[in-house]
């Protein structure tokens, strides 16, 4: 394969997860929370290379998952004590994201490890780092990772669809259900960290999170259904790759930027022009419009 | 007499550090349909809410035929306030209803077949069939609150709560979940209710609760349901309008 098709794949990858997770972001109405785990995850980094010494690897892996867990639960456990929710995000996340600014800078030194690269990621570098993977050979290894993570993903999905669907929209009945809400949230931010984690290095925080919030945004304009949303959302992730990619030649710029800039130009599209929710539709039938929203 | 299915001893439970409960005792007979009224603010909702363990409880027990909550809940049903979800969640009034059942679908499976058709016999009795397939944001409150009792009825249970369902309803939508109301009652099922229309509780429970922080009175509606309890328990925020012994009362904002 050519470096352009791992590079497009990889962020289709990027897409795909990040747009099913991100569905139920939106849904949860913790939008923001992809915001908060895509910076503090750089904390998450940090200190796993300080005790490993290691560049890429799971330590880092680990690392990261567990800066995301500790984000959700720090956020959870200000609000419990009163700080409002949005309040408590924006002190858990700058404060953990600093203190990895920090150790980058004092105690890190100069490695592979910055904060400009942790921003904007460098997806042009990942076909060079390969592994050997059986049957199908020399793997770009940010693509494998993702696609194993894309498979975890889908799975938890799949097998507590269910779960996620009525913990989203009517917590108090599943409560009372006898459904561990608690364990969902918990369960669901540690797949918002994994995928986060894995997006990371590959093409940065800004991309992940427009990836997690765009396209699932944009699938919400479109259709009144669970399972349409999930589906169109990350297809909008890929078809976002696919544009972005190819803005980012045709102006020859950053791949990434020009990546979350294409979702942004989805939502735009679908701002205006969806039949449901779409601007137009709304100027256009403002009667049918009133109907539906205003009763 | 009949047997007690719920006992409350001694519950208490606060709000954002104000106790809202305190000293909460009571027993709740088997086939019962009862209104829990009390002034804004006197914990109705965080009462049934605390007693279903869905609000941390400071003291005492609740204890559902003679055994915990955790053993007791599926037979229990509950109806939240129709304001407690985002109607703009992408799913349909049928799927709504189907969420009842997801309790006893169990893990790692998918409702039936056999799920949906109990859903739509709900929906059915709720006259809501035609709406099934009708996006929840599309709904008026009325339809919205039906499908939530519909929701209810699915899972089939013995005991229900239900959090203000006649708050917010058009007339029709108020006659059909009386109905429904009457109808558990016959089949045996026991009903709490937070209501706040004092007007209709004579007409529509048999018992009531009075609640402002603790329980004022609680017994057989004819018998507890009097103004000198009403007025206790409102603690004079209130007045009364018409005249004579009619319990017709409207409370005034605090």
């Amino acid at each position: 394969m050519t470096y352009t098709m791992w590079i497009i794949l990889t962020a289709s990858l990027v897409g795909l997860s990040c747009g099913v997770i991100g569905v139920f972001l939106i849904l949860r109405k913790q939008a923001m929370m992809a915001d908060a785990i895509s910076h503090t995850v750089l904390l998450g980094i940090v200190i796993a290379y300080m005790v490993t010494q290691q560049v890429s690897g799971t330590g880092m892996l680990i690392g990261g998952i567990l800066a995301g867990i500790l984000t959700a639960f720090l956020v959870q456990m200000l609000h419990s004590l009163k700080v409002q929710h949005d309040a408590s995000l924006g002190i858990v996340f700058t404060t953990l994201f600093a203190v990895g600014v920090i150790l980058i800078s004092t105690s890190v030194g100069n490695v592979h490890l910055d904060v400009q690269h942790a921003l904007m990621g460098e997806i042009t570098f990942i076909p060079f780092t390969t592994v050997e993977i059986p049957l199908i050979g020399a793997v770009p290894k940010a693509t494998a990772l993702l696609t194993v993570v894309l498979i975890l993903v889908i799975f938890f999905i799949i097998a507590f669809y269910k779960e996620w669907k009525i913990t989203s929209f009517d917590p108090a009945l599943a409560a009372s259900l006898g459904i561990p809400v608690i364990f969902f949230h918990y369960l669901f931010m540690t797949l918002v960290s994994v995928t986060t984690v894995a997006s990371f290095d590959a093409v940065g925080a800004i991309l992940v999170v427009a990836m997690l919030i765009t396209p699932a945004a944009s699938a919400y304009l479109w259709t009144d259904k669970l399972m349409w949303m999930l589906i169109l959302s990350g297809g909008f992730g890929v078809l976002s790759a696919v544009i972005g990619y190819w803005i980012a030649t045709w102006l020859d710029t950053s791949i990434s930027g020009s990546m979350a800039f294409a979702t942004g130009c989805i939502f735009l599209f679908g701002f205006l022009l969806s039949p449901k929710h779409g601007l137009i539709s709304r100027w256009v039938r403002p009667e049918a419009w009133k109907e539906e929203h205003v009763s | 007499m009949r047997s007690s299915i719920i006992q409350v001893d001694d519950l208490s439970a606060s709000y954002q550090k104000n106790k809202v409960l305190s000293n909460v005792n009571f027993n709740v007979e088997e086939g019962t349909i009862t209104a829990i009224v009390g002034p804004n603010g006197a914990g109705k909702s965080t009462l049934i809410k605390t007693m279903l363990g869905l609000h941390p409880q400071l003291t005492g027990t609740v204890r559902f035929w003679d055994t915990s909550f955790k053993i007791a809940k599926k037979k229990i049903g509950y109806v939240p306030q129709r304001g407690s979800v985002d109607w703009d969640f992408p799913t349909d009034a049928l799927d709504v209803v189907t969420m009842g059942l997801y309790g006893k679908i169990g893990w790692f499976r998918f409702p039936s077949r056999k799920d949906k058709e109990k859903a739509m016999n709900a929906l059915k009795k709720m006259g809501m069939e035609s709406y099934a397939h009708r996006q929840i944001s599309q709904l008026s409150g009325g339809q919205q609150q039906r499908v939530f009792l519909a929701r209810a009825l699915a899972q089939d249970a013995e005991l229900y709560f239900m959090d203000e369902p006649l708050a917010g309803v058009d007339a029709s939508t108020e006659k059909a979940i009386m109905a429904i109301l009457k109808e558990l009652k016959r089949k045996g099922k026991t009903v709490l209710v937070v209501h706040h229309d004092l007007q209709t509780v004579p007409e529509y429970f048999d018992h009531v609760l009075l609640l402002n922080k603790t329980v004022y009175a609680h017994g057989k509606t004819e018998e507890v349901f009097t103004k000198d309890n009403i007025a206790t328990t409102y603690g004079g925020n209130m007045q009364w309008i018409g005249k004579g012994d009619q319990y017709v009362v409207h409370a005034t904002s605090q």
